[in-house]
C-alpha cells in the first residue's frame, strides 16, 4: 500500500494552503486537550497539596477501651469507671511496630507522636494550645515545618517549643525567650521558643505548640508509647490500599486521609470530569474538521476517482488513500498540536514551585501521547465516511462529470 | 484472426416505468483480436454506452458480453476492477489525467495500482511509452503544462501501459485540432500495427473513421452497419 500512501501525501501537498489550515485545525484541538489536561492535572496536584499535602496520609491512632463497669449477679450496675477527659489511649507497642510500617512499599516518613491538650503562660496572658510532641529529627516528616518557619529554627530538643506566629504575637513571644506549658495532667513545665512559624492555616498557626517526644512524655505522664503514628507516603492516592496493607500487618487501625475527606473528593472527582468533557469536545471538534475536510476533497476529486477506478483500482484502494489521508492530518496535526502545548505550558512554574495568583499548569501531566494517539485515531475514523463515499464513486457519471 | 470480444443482444435501459430509456436495443458485435475498429453513429446513439458496457464500468441490463473467454456478465465488483486493469486501456476524450501527477506518473498508474508501488520496470515502460509517443522532453512534466494534443498522447500511453488487448476510445480526438488529432491517430494506427493492440474508436468525425480499418455504425441501440 506504499502507492497508496504516495497518492494520500500528493493529495495532502497539492493544496498546501488548505492542507495546513486543517492541520491547524487539528493541531488547536491538540493543543486545547493538552492545556486542559495540564490544567486540570496541575489543578488536581495544587489542591491536594494544599489540603492534604503537610497533613499524614495514613494515621494510626489507639482505640479507646471501654470504661470498666462492675455489675451485680442481679445485674445492677453497681460502679462505671469514668472514661479519662484528659488521657487518650496509647499504642504501647509502637516501637515494635515502626520500623515494619516504615519498611511498607510506598511510606516515605512515619513519625511517632504523643498529642495532648494544655495552656501557655507568660506572664497573665493564657491561651489554650495542642501540643503535639514529635521525635527529633523528624520534625518536618508530616507537616513541612522547616518550611515554613519564619523565625528560629523547626529543631525541637529538651525544653524546646515551637509556636506558631500567631499564637506567639498573642502572647508578644520572640525566638529565645521563655514559657510556661502546663498539660491537661497538670505537669508544668518551662520551656525555650525555639521557632516560630507561619503555615497561613489559621488553627495551625494560632493554637499549635510542637516539643520534642521526649518532653511530650513528661509532660502528659506517658513513659512509653505513643498516641499516634502518622504516615506520610509518596503517593497519595495510594493511602486505601497502604493503610490496609498496614492494618493487616500491625492489626492496627490505619485510617488513610481519604476517610472524611469525600467532600474534597467528590470536588476532584468533578473536576476531572469537566476536564473529560472538555476533551471531549475538542476531540469531537478534531473529527468534524476532519471528516468535512475530507469529504470536500472526495466530492472535488470524484472525477479523478472515478479515473483511478477505471484504470483498474480497487474500492479498498480509494479507501485506503483517504483514510492515509485522514490518519497524516491527524498525525501532523496531533504532533503540531503536542509541541504547541509543550511550548505554552514551558513558562508556567513546575510542580512543586506553584504559587497563589498563577495557573498550577503542570506540564507533565499534558497527556502528550495520549493526546497524540487519540487524534489520529480519531482522524482515521473521521476520515471512513469520506473514504467510503469516495469508494462508492460511479466511474461513469464521475469521468463524465 | 480470433474472437477478441464478443457481445450478443445487448439491451440496456436507464431508468424505470414511464422515464424508462432504452439505449441498446439487441446489439451484437463481435471484435477479432488486432482490429482497429470505428465506431460512428450520431450523438445519443448509443457509443459511450456501448464503450462503458465493453469497458466493464456499468453492465447491461440484459445481454452476454465474452472477452478472452471470460463472462464479463456473471463477474463481480472485484473481479471485473481486475480484468479491466490487466486486459482494458482506456482513452477518453477530456484525456482525464491525474493532474497532480506528472506524465510519468500518470501513465504508470496501471501498474503501479496494481503492484502496490512504482517499480523500476514499471518506470522504465512508463518512459519507453512516451518516448514512443513524442513526449520524451515532457516525461516529468505537471500534466498542467502540457498542451490538449501532449495531454491526449500521454492518455494513449496509459492505455497502453498495461500491455492491454483493447483499447477503448471514446472521441479521442474531439478536443484536438487536426494537427494534434491527426498524430495522436497514427500514433494509434501504428501501435495497433506493431503490437497487435485492439482498438474501438468512437468518433463523429469520417475522416478519422476512415483511417480505421473496419466501421461500425450504431443506430436505433444497434449495429446497422
Amino acid at each position: 500500500m506504499l502507492y497508496a500512501l504516495k497518492i494520500a501525501t500528493r493529495y495532502l501537498t497539492a493544496s498546501k494552503a488548505q492542507t495546513a489550515l486543517l492541520v491547524l485545525g487539528v493541531a488547536v484541538g491538540v493543543f486545547i486537550f493538552i492545556f486542559m489536561s495540564a490544567l486540570i492535572g496541575g489543578l488536581a496536584e495544587f489542591i491536594l497539596s494544599r489540603t492534604v499535602g503537610d497533613i499524614s496520609h495514613v494515621t494510626i491512632e489507639a482505640e479507646a477501651t471501654d470504661p470498666a463497669v462492675l455489675i451485680s449477679p442481679q445485674g445492677h450496675v453497681l460502679a462505671v469507671v469514668e472514661r479519662g477527659r484528659t488521657r487518650t489511649a496509647t499504642l504501647t507497642e509502637a516501637e515494635t511496630f515502626l520500623p515494619l510500617i516504615a519498611a511498607v512499599p510506598g511510606v516515605t516518613a512515619v513519625s511517632p507522636q504523643i498529642t495532648g491538650a494544655g495552656f501557655l503562660t507568660r506572664g497573665a496572658q493564657v491561651s489554650q494550645v495542642s501540643v503535639t510532641g514529635v521525635e527529633p529529627g523528624l520534625e518536618s516528616a508530616i507537616l513541612d515545618l522547616d518550611g515554613y518557619m519564619v523565625q528560629g529554627s523547626a529543631r525541637l530538643g529538651a525544653g524546646i517549643v515551637v509556636l506558631g506566629r500567631t499564637l506567639a504575637d498573642d502572647l508578644a513571644l520572640s525566638v529565645g525567650q521563655t514559657l510556661r506549658l502546663q498539660s491537661s495532667t497538670g505537669v508544668t513545665a518551662v520551656l525555650t521558643l525555639g521557632g516560630i512559624y507561619q503555615t497561613g492555616t489559621g488553627g495551625m498557626d494560632r493554637a499549635r505548640a510542637f516539643v520534642s517526644l521526649s518532653t511530650a512524655r513528661t509532660l502528659f505522664a506517658m513513659p512509653q508509647g505513643v498516641t499516634r503514628i502518622e504516615i506520610k507516603l509518596r503517593d497519595l492516592n495510594a493511602a486505601d490500599a497502604t493503610a490496609r496493607r498496614i492494618s493487616a500487618l500491625t492489626g492496627l487501625d490505619a485510617v488513610p486521609w481519604t476517610d472524611g475527606a469525600e467532600q474534597l473528593m467528590e470536588a476532584l472527582d468533578a473536576q476531572a470530569q469537566t476536564g473529560y468533557f472538555l476533551k471531549t469536545f475538542a476531540l469531537i471538534t478534531i473529527v468534524i474538521g476532519v471528516a468535512s475536510a475530507l469529504l470536500l476533497s472526495t466530492y472535488r476529486r470524484r472525477p479523478e476517482i472515478g479515473i483511478m477506478r477505471a484504470m483498474g483500482a480497487g474500492r479498498g484502494f480509494v479507501v485506503f488513500v483517504f483514510v492515509t489521508q485522514g490518519a497524516l492530518v491527524g498525525l501532523m496535526g496531533g504532533l503540531s498540536g503536542a509541541a504547541l502545548g509543550y511550548l505554552a505550558l514551558l513558562p508556567f512554574p513546575s510542580r512543586d514551585a506553584f504559587e497563589p495568583g498563577t495557573l498550577p499548569m503542570d506540564i507533565t501531566q499534558g497527556s502528550y501521547g495520549l493526546a497524540i494517539t487519540l487524534t489520529v485515531i480519531g482522524a482515521i475514523l473521521a476520515s471512513i465516511l469520506p473514504a467510503r463515499s469516495a469508494a462508492r464513486v460511479d466511474p461513469v457519471t464521475a469521468i463524465g462529470q | 484472426m480470433s474472437a477478441l470480444l464478443e457481445v450478443r443482444d445487448l439491451v440496456k435501459t436507464f431508468g424505470t416505468g414511464e422515464a424508462a430509456t432504452r439505449v441498446l436495443r439487441g446489439l451484437s458485435l463481435t471484435l477479432e483480436a488486432g482490429e482497429m475498429a470505428a465506431l460512428l453513429g450520431p450523438s445519443g446513439s448509443g457509443k459511450s454506452t456501448l464503450l462503458t458496457i465493453l469497458g466493464t464500468l456499468m453492465k447491461p441490463t440484459s445481454g452476454s458480453y465474452m472477452m478472452l473467454g471470460q463472462d464479463l456478465i456473471t463477474a463481480g465488483d472485484q473481479e471485473l476492477t481486475i480484468f479491466r486493469n490487466l486486459h482494458i486501456g482506456f482513452v477518453f476524450q477530456f484525456h482525464n489525467l491525474l493532474p497532480d501527477f506528472t506524465a510519468l506518473e500518470n501513465v504508470i498508474f496501471p501498474t503501479a495500482v496494481r503492484e502496490g508501488r512504482e517499480t523500476t520496470a514499471a518506470r522504465a515502460r512508463g518512459r519507453d511509452l512516451l518516448v514512443r509517443m513524442g513526449l520524451e522532453a515532457r516525461i516529468d512534466f505537471p500534466t498542467a503544462k502540457l498542451s490538449g494534443g501532449q495531454k491526449q498522447r500521454v492518455a494513449v500511453a496509459r492505455a497502453l501501459m498495461n500491455g492491454p488487448e483493447l483499447v477503448l476510445a471514446d472521441e479521442p480526438t474531439g478536443n484536438l485540432d487536426r494537427e494534434s488529432a491527426m498524430q495522436v491517430m497514427d500514433l494509434i494506427g501504428h501501435i495497433n500495427r506493431e503490437e497487435g493492440t485492439t482498438f474501438l474508436i468512437s468518433t463523429h468525425d469520417e475522416k478519422i473513421a476512415s483511417l480505421c480499418r473496419r466501421q461500425l455504425v450504431v443506430g436505433d441501440g444497434r449495429v446497422t452497419g
